[in-house]
């Protein structure tokens, strides 16, 4: 194809003047990536703290006056859904997705700069909005992150009133926010591309980054229609998902609405958004592992194939969730089938990252660590999650801790794993200083550890009965006493890694001023980021010149290379590509 | 429900296909394919510029939009209390003015494209005058059913007319606030007709892709 220069059209991008300008309304792609990952990262804090709240109910039942049956609702709800739309999605895709889709595409910007910056502002907007729940009369919504009618919006639900109205309030101003970006991210890639960078030579964390936005311009619309119809049955007195009931004795005056509507809808949005924090993550973590192993990710085409198939069959497993709520048979079977279907793709990757490191110069520096930690994870919620597709055995554990111990493992744990290497890995390129090693490792042993002592015992409790959702156990005869215990040793852990990720922040904090000098390249990789003229790079990414792209992101150890690595705007030398074809199988 | 799933993902996979099989199976480590690749001048993949390609990405969007609303309206109708709505005439009539608007949006963009800034002019009053007519006649249905005592809360029928030709309604405003924009810079004059002939373009894939939405979702609303 003829090459279309749109991607070098503004070589002297108008330089930003003011500190206003340059760091407040910007519109250069990096600074709006830190702005929404530090916007990400205080959110996620906040979810962070209700997570405590509510361990220490659970270890230390009645002992706090300030945590209330209702108000435990909310922290429950509160914490799921900042921890999954609002951290998760808003890091990985307006985070990472911003910093690095032009940087390793070797673009200078995203492609609509403006509708970028937008996009922050009505990000922050959202959160806002959400926030402002905590300070309402009633309080935040305490229907559960699903947010299932009719419970949510009855009286008898913590913020029926106001809460529920600004948490579908602010879903609508998220998503909103989220198509202004996902639009860039694509057309991005799609169409900003520089020289030579053909789609198999991008990296796969671009590839993860790309298919995951792709979901969720696709399946949000799912939740912004159920958001819609939820308000207006709230507000107006419409029956979309309300039937006929009576709640405290009074006759309401919906009629014939379906719940289990609602449901399909949200998990038509809830299960594509699983992927949508696992694709980036599996797309990071094989740059990380490939990078820090000196090797060649293992099947490079194959973790293409299965990023695109996990995406396409995201969208017909979603009725896995439903089992419980009553369907036909054959519905389920055919559910199931394909819930187990896409484990095979996702399979593949997990046998892929650990032939990647099979034979690799491994360095166990702190992002690799994560890295590993992120297999480990993975595959134990991964296995849990095929046990869960299967009607039978996911009827008797549905609304259990098994599936809280279940989606933490594979939808939270895993994917902050990834956050936090991703964070040591191109922290040096975002400051231009490391983090400190030592930190680091402090913060990854005893995050990976407590993780495991906080979700481990919890599959065991599942497997007990014991329901999730719930203030407190009462006197409950087929729960033992020792499940007690199991919870105070839960809550001790869980507090152990709250606290731990100080030890993460002060590290950021102290080595931005602190930190040794990182230099353009400190871990010897290939992709087009490491190999700006300027570290940071600066607005504009390239200097006078793009990148040209000769070759793909993986050259790692190549025989006969000078180094161990061949950055991808390399030019292909016939003396040492020559040897590129041995020992390296696809 | 399960018929959007499906045909979603049979979208995906045929443009997916079409577009991009021969790429997906290189193998980019080969000497071979590298020379080739050497080859790739870069920038886009679609033969559009950038405004374009967003705008059809929106698109997809918009149709996920819609197509939710639809499936949901199908499922709630299969609860029994479900009544038919009888949809005033005067639908007829709006839907002649909406086609009357893409089809000016039409012929101001052959105008443009022979660089004829008077029929631009002319075309771009015409495709907003029947676009603010459309609405003003959906509006003016929303009263008919009012004065007929069909309230939002009457029955679901009702209220899924009202929300989706709201919604309707909103995307087209989204697209009036372009067109008033353009409009603008043309009688302000001073712009080159190029900048010009790009919003005139997209405007006018946005107002024939709002036209068949308004056809499916009226369609839909007939047959039940
Ligand atoms: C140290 C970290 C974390 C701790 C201690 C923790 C703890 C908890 C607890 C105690 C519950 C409530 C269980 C119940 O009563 O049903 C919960 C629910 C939940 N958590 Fe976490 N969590 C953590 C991190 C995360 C992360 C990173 C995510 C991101 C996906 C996440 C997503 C959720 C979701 C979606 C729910 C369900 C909320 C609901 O039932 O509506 N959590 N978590
Ligand atoms: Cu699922």
């Amino acid at each position: 194809m003829a090459y279309v220069a749109i991607a070098d059209r503004d070589v002297h991008p108008h330089d930003p003047q003011t500190f206003f300008t340059r760091y407040i309304w910007s519109q250069d792609h990096k600074v709006i990536a830190i702005q929404y990952s530090l916007t990400a990262i205080l959110v996620g804090l906040v979810a962070l703290v209700l997570s405590g709240m509510m361990r220490l109910q659970l270890g230390f039942p009645n002992s706090f006056s300030f945590i209330d049956p209702s108000n435990y609702l909310q922290f429950v709800t509160m914490h799921g859904m900042i921890m999954v739309i609002y951290l998760l999605t808003a890091l990985f895709l307006g985070g990472f997705g911003n910093y690095l889709i032009p940087l390793m595409v070797g673009a200078r910007d995203m492609v609509f700069p403006y509708l970028n910056m937008l996009s922050y502002w009505v990000y922050l907007l959202a959160v806002i909005v959400l926030m402002v729940g905590f300070f309402v009369p009633g309080g935040p919504t305490g229907a559960g992150w699903t947010l299932y009618p009719p419970q949510a919006i009855l009286p008898g639900t913590a913020g029926a009133g106001g809460g529920i109205i600004l948490m579908l309030v602010s879903l609508g101003i998220f998503i909103v926010a989220f198509t202004m970006g996902g639009l860039n991210y694509v057309t991005t890639v799609l169409q900003a591309r520089c020289r030579g960078m053909t789609f198999m030579r991008m990296p796969l964390s671009v590839w993860g980054i790309f298919m995951a936005t792709v979901l969720g311009l696709l399946a949000f619309p799912a939740l912004l229609v159920s958001a819609i119809m939820m308000t207006l049955d709230s507000t107006l007195g419409t029956s979309f998902f309300m039937p006929a009931l009576v709640s405290m004795g009074e006759p309401l005056d919906y009629k014939g609405g379906s719940p289990v509507l609602f449901q399909h809808l949200f998990w038509f949005f809830g299960h594509p958004e699983v992927y949508i924090v696992a694709l980036p993550a599996f797309g990071i973590v094989s740059d990380l592992l490939s990078v820090h192993a000196r090797k060649n990710i293992f099947g490079y085409r194959m973790m293409v194939w299965a990023i695109l198939a996990i995406g396409g069959l995201s969208f017909v497993v979603w009725a896995h969730h439903m089992y419980v709520s009553g369907m036909d048979p054959y519905f389920g079977f055919f559910f199931a089938t394909t819930t187990l279907i896409i484990a095979v793709p996702t399979a593949i990757k997990v046998y892929n990252w650990v032939l990647t490191l099979w034979h690799g110069d491994i360095h166990l520096r702190t992002p690799m660590l994560f890295a590993i930690g992120f297999i480990f994870t993975f595959i134990h919620g991964g296995l849990t999650g095929l046990f869960l597709g299967n009607v039978t055995v996911d009827l008797p554990l549905s609304d259990t801790y098994f599936v809280v111990a279940h989606f933490h493992m594979v939808m939270g744990v895993s994917p902050i794993l990834v956050v936090f290497g991703a964070i040591y890995h191109w922290y040096p390129k975002i400051t231009g200083r490391m983090l400190n090693e030592t930190l680091g490792k402090v913060h990854f042993w005893l995050t990976f550890l407590g993780v495991y002592a906080v979700y481990l015992p919890m599959h065991y409790l599942g497997i007990l009965g014991v329901p999730r959702r719930y203030f407190a156990m009462g006197d409950t005869n087929f729960i033992p006493e020792s499940a007690q215990s199991l919870n105070a040793s839960i809550t001790v852990s869980a507090l152990i890694v709250g606290v731990v990720q100080v030890v993460f922040i002060f590290n950021l904090v102290w080595s931005l001023f602190k930190g040794p000098k990182a230099g353009p390249n400190p871990w010897g990789a290939t992709t087009l980021e490491w190999q700006t003229p300027d570290t940071p790079p600066s607005h504009g990414n390239w200097g006078p010149h793009l990148p040209v792209v000769y070759r793909w992101a993986y050259d790692y150890s190549v025989p006969g290379a000078k180094q161990d690595f061949i950055p991808q705007n390399q030019p292909g030398d016939p003396a040492l590509t020559a040897g590129r074809d041995h020992g390296i199988k696809g | 429900m399960s018929i959007s799933g499906l045909f979603l993902l049979v979208v995906a996979a045929i443009i997916g296909w079409w577009l991009f099989a021969r790429q997906l199976t290189a193998k980019p480590w080969e000497q071979k394919q590298s020379e080739a690749d050497d080859q790739y001048g870069g920038g886009a993949s679609l033969a559009l510029g950038p405004a374009r390609a967003g705008l059809w990405l929106f698109l997809g969007v918009i149709t996920a939009f819609f197509g939710l609303f639809m499936s949901a309206y199908r499922m709630r109708m299969m609860v029994p209390d479900w009544s038919p709505l009888a949809e005033p005439s005067l639908l007829w009539l709006n839907t002649v003015m909406l086609i009357l608007s893409s089809a000016a949006f039409q012929w101001t963009r052959g105008a443009a494209d022979h660089g004829d800034a008077g029929r631009v002019k002319a075309g771009l009053g015409a495709a907003g005058l029947f676009a603010l007519a459309f609405l003003a006649g959906q509006l003016l249905a929303w009263q008919q059913l009012n004065a007929s005592g069909q309230y939002l809360t009457s029955n679901p029928a009702i209220a899924f007319f009202y929300l989706l030709t709201g919604l309707h309604g909103l995307h087209l405003l989204g697209g009036l606030s372009v067109w008033g924009r353009t409009t603008a810079r043309m009688w302000r004059g001073g712009s080159p007709l190029g900048d010009i002939r790009l919003s005139v373009e997209l405007c006018t894939v946005y107002w024939h892709y709002l036209l068949l939405v308004w056809l499916a979702l009226f369609g839909l609303l007939l047959i039940t």
